[in-house]
């Protein structure tokens, strides 16, 4: 049984965070290297897009992660408040950065299926402005925390927007999607088109399970780098330092 | 000691009449965020054409964005003169519940800033050649809209208490989490004009605006002592 | 007032920053003691106040409430503090009296017009009571502070600099409102530069040192 309260302290979570962030990291480069394969040669060619579709394999993936990771920072955010620890706080801060790169790539990959697809690099869909929206979302808690000076008061903060921000989203995926159907009926769906060959499917999983573990080695070690920032002049670091520049890791 | 009354009612009502008393004692405030309105809807004609048609489609859209705009424009105040000084922390102190007390802050902020909204969008709606059963809808969905506006607003004016970045910070906290009430207040008129009923449109600002008195005061009051920390 | 009134500090300790205010403050009082905080600028005295108040929460070390740890903002507390800070807690639109009576509104013990205006009598501020608070001098403003503790009454007083802007009146009044209170077994701590106008035997004291 692991005792998580000891594993709740940046003190004891900070060389795990490493080792766990390093395995991710191979496990993402192996799984992105079969998922692009399955994406490039292994999925047929579209009938009707021809090969722009392939997009599609960035595009997917990345608007799923861009949607669980706010949820997951949320849930981070929940246990910072409810439980006032330091590291949940850490770790929601850390999510922050790769959930609005995430929606970012979601978006710009979207917009180069957009263009040969239908003409348009942008047709105002419903996952595309949903998405639009959660990138706000999600710079607007990475610049309120730059705005706070005092760190504890800025996890808080963030903690409460986040959770707020977290309920809207359903709202806000909803009325978005009731506002396209109304003005755009069923001419463009990012999620109608192609038909899915059992292939694509798979290809879209492995990438979106590479996009996952990528995601989970880059939190991590930004996680580091926010306890070594934040628990500088603590004296436990110093001699981290000193017993990882021995070579004994 | 007795036992202090904590019924919300009685807080509530509290705020309410302070926070009017005040604003009323400060009638410059008062009036700038409806001249704003007025004026921000009276500009875009200028910039488009004033051809009655593309006023109609345009009329919607313009009236409820601007009432967003002026919403975030009236919203720093709410809070901002209480935190500094010194009689925010005094109600967070205090044995009445916090809820209750921002959510009567919160009502005399519609009252003062939302409400003369609701009241002059008919008469700038007839700018936008909209016609009678248009503009009944657009007062309708404005008034269940802008105390949305109002609650939601508030987590963001007590969230940025005390934090760089002022208006404009608000406004990115803030705007995303306005979109579905643009969507349906919005669209509850164009549906009418569309000659459509915006039942389903005003009914899900209705139940949203159930949801957010009861819920987001919580909210507000927590953001407001994370901000006295 | 409770006359079993007793406020412990264990341990307590906050942070400015990544710097140390102050750590390991502890003390002990019932109802009828007084503590006095002091020590030079940015030591944290203000912080301390603010901690015990329930207003933020101590970096490390609690606040004990008749023997029951208190988080900030807890109930109990909330209901025996009146605290003071460096704020007047005015409103500038409001008269003396009308600030005065939503005061004690707040507080769950409303004033007849009576009472409230009797309390600005007493500190010589009735001819200017329905006069806006903007228009009042800062020695003024804090007499209103003062009728305001004599209308109060909530067993911990936590006053921050209740000294400010007071003439020589107004000090003695301060005085006779903190040994009446003191004799009702109340309980007060206040920072203060100057001494307070309180015999020195029911006074304890506390200093915070130099900020690191």
């Amino acid at each position: 049984m692991i005792n998580w309260f000891r594993l709740s302290s940046p003190v004891s979570f900070y060389p795990i965070a490493g080792a766990w962030s390093y395995a991710f990291a191979v496990l993402a480069a192996l799984l992105a290297g079969v998922g692009l394969v399955v994406a490039l040669w292994i999925a047929p060619t579209d009938a009707t897009q021809g090969d722009a579709y392939r997009i599609i394999f960035i595009h997917v993936p990345t608007a799923w992660m861009a949607m669980f990771i706010y949820v997951v920072m949320a849930g981070w955010s929940a246990l910072a408040l409810g439980f006032n620890t330091r590291l949940s706080a850490m770790m929601a801060q850390a999510l922050a950065p790769t959930g609005a790169l995430m929606a970012a790539l979601a978006l710009w990959t979207g917009a180069f299926w957009g263009r040969p697809t239908w003409g348009t690099y942008w047709a105002w869909d419903a996952r595309m402005t949903s998405t639009l929206i959660l990138l706000f979302l999600y710079l607007g808690v990475i610049a309120l925390r730059s705005a706070i000076e005092d760190p504890r008061r800025a996890d808080r903060a963030c903690a409460v927007l986040a959770i707020v921000g977290a309920v809207n989203v359903p709202i806000i995926y909803f009325s978005v999607q009731w506002w396209n159907t109304l003005h755009q009926g069923s001419s463009i769906s990012l999620t109608a088109a192609p038909k899915m060959a059992m292939t694509m499917l798979a290809g879209i999983l492995i990438m979106t399970a590479a996009a996952w573990c990528y995601a989970i080695s880059v939190v991590l070690a930004r996680v580091q780098s926010i306890i070594v920032e934040r628990e500088r002049g603590a004296g436990w670091l110093e001699s981290l330092i000193d017993w990882r520049a021995e070579g004994t890791t | 000691m007795s036992d202090v009354d904590a019924s919300p009612s009685t807080a509530i009502v509290w705020a309410l009449a302070r926070d009017v008393r005040v604003a009323l004692r400060s009638k410059g405030e008062l009036g700038v965020q409806l001249l704003f309105y007025v004026i921000v809807v009276s500009l875009f004609p200028l910039a488009t054409s004033p051809s009655r048609e593309l006023l109609a489609t345009l009329g919607p859209g313009v009236l409820w964005t601007t009432a967003l705009l002026a919403s975030l424009l009236s919203l720093p105040r709410l809070f901002a003169a209480d935190f500094g000084d010194g009689t925010l922390e005094q109600m967070a102190l205090s044995p009445r519940p916090l809820a209750a007390l921002v959510s009567g802050k919160i009502a005399a902020h519609w009252l003062t800033t939302g409400l003369p909204v609701v009241v002059m969008a008919p008469l700038l709606g007839a700018q936008y050649a909209l016609v009678a059963p248009v503009l009944g809808t657009l007062t309708l969905s404005l008034l269940l809209g802008t105390p949305i506006l109002s609650l939601l607003g508030a987590v963001g004016a007590a969230l940025t208490l005390g934090a760089r970045g002022g208006g404009s910070l608000l406004a990115l906290l803030v705007l995303p989490l306005y979109a579905p009430v643009l969507i349906f207040g919005a669209g509850a008129v164009d549906a009418v004009r569309a000659g459509l009923s915006a039942t389903p449109h005003l009914s899900l600002l209705g139940a949203g605006l159930l949801i957010a008195l009861v819920a987001v005061p919580f909210a507000v009051a927590a953001a407001v002592r994370i901000a006295l920390d | 007032m409770a006359a079993d009134l007793l406020l412990e500090a264990r341990g307590l300790a906050a942070q400015r920053g990544r710097a140390t205010l102050f750590s390991g403050v502890d003390f002990s009082l019932r109802g009828g003691e007084a503590l006095v905080v002091q020590g030079p600028n940015g030591s944290g005295k203000t912080t301390l106040l603010r901690i015990v108040a329930g207003l933020t929460m101590p970096s490390a070390g609690e606040v004990r409430l008749r023997g029951d740890a208190m988080r900030a903002f807890d109930a109990p507390l909330r209901n025996v503090v009146a605290f003071n800070g460096h704020a007047p807690a005015l409103k500038d639109e409001l008269s003396a009296f009308e600030n005065l009576d939503a005061w004690t509104s707040l507080q769950g013990s409303p004033m007849s017009r009576d009472q409230i205006a009797a309390s600005l009598d007493n500190v010589a501020l009735s001819r200017r009571q329905r006069l806006p608070v903007r228009v009042l001098s800062q020695g003024q403003r804090r007499r209103i502070g003062l009728a305001r503790l004599a209308l109060c009454d909530r067993a911990l007083w936590i006053l921050d600099e209740p000294l400010t802007a007071l003439d020589a009146e107004a000090i003695g009044m301060l005085g006779a409102l903190l040994a009446r209170h003191l004799a009702a077994s109340g309980i007060c701590i206040a920072a203060s530069h100057q001494p307070l106008p309180l015999e020195d035997s029911r006074m304890k004291r506390l200093s915070l040192g130099e900020p690191s």
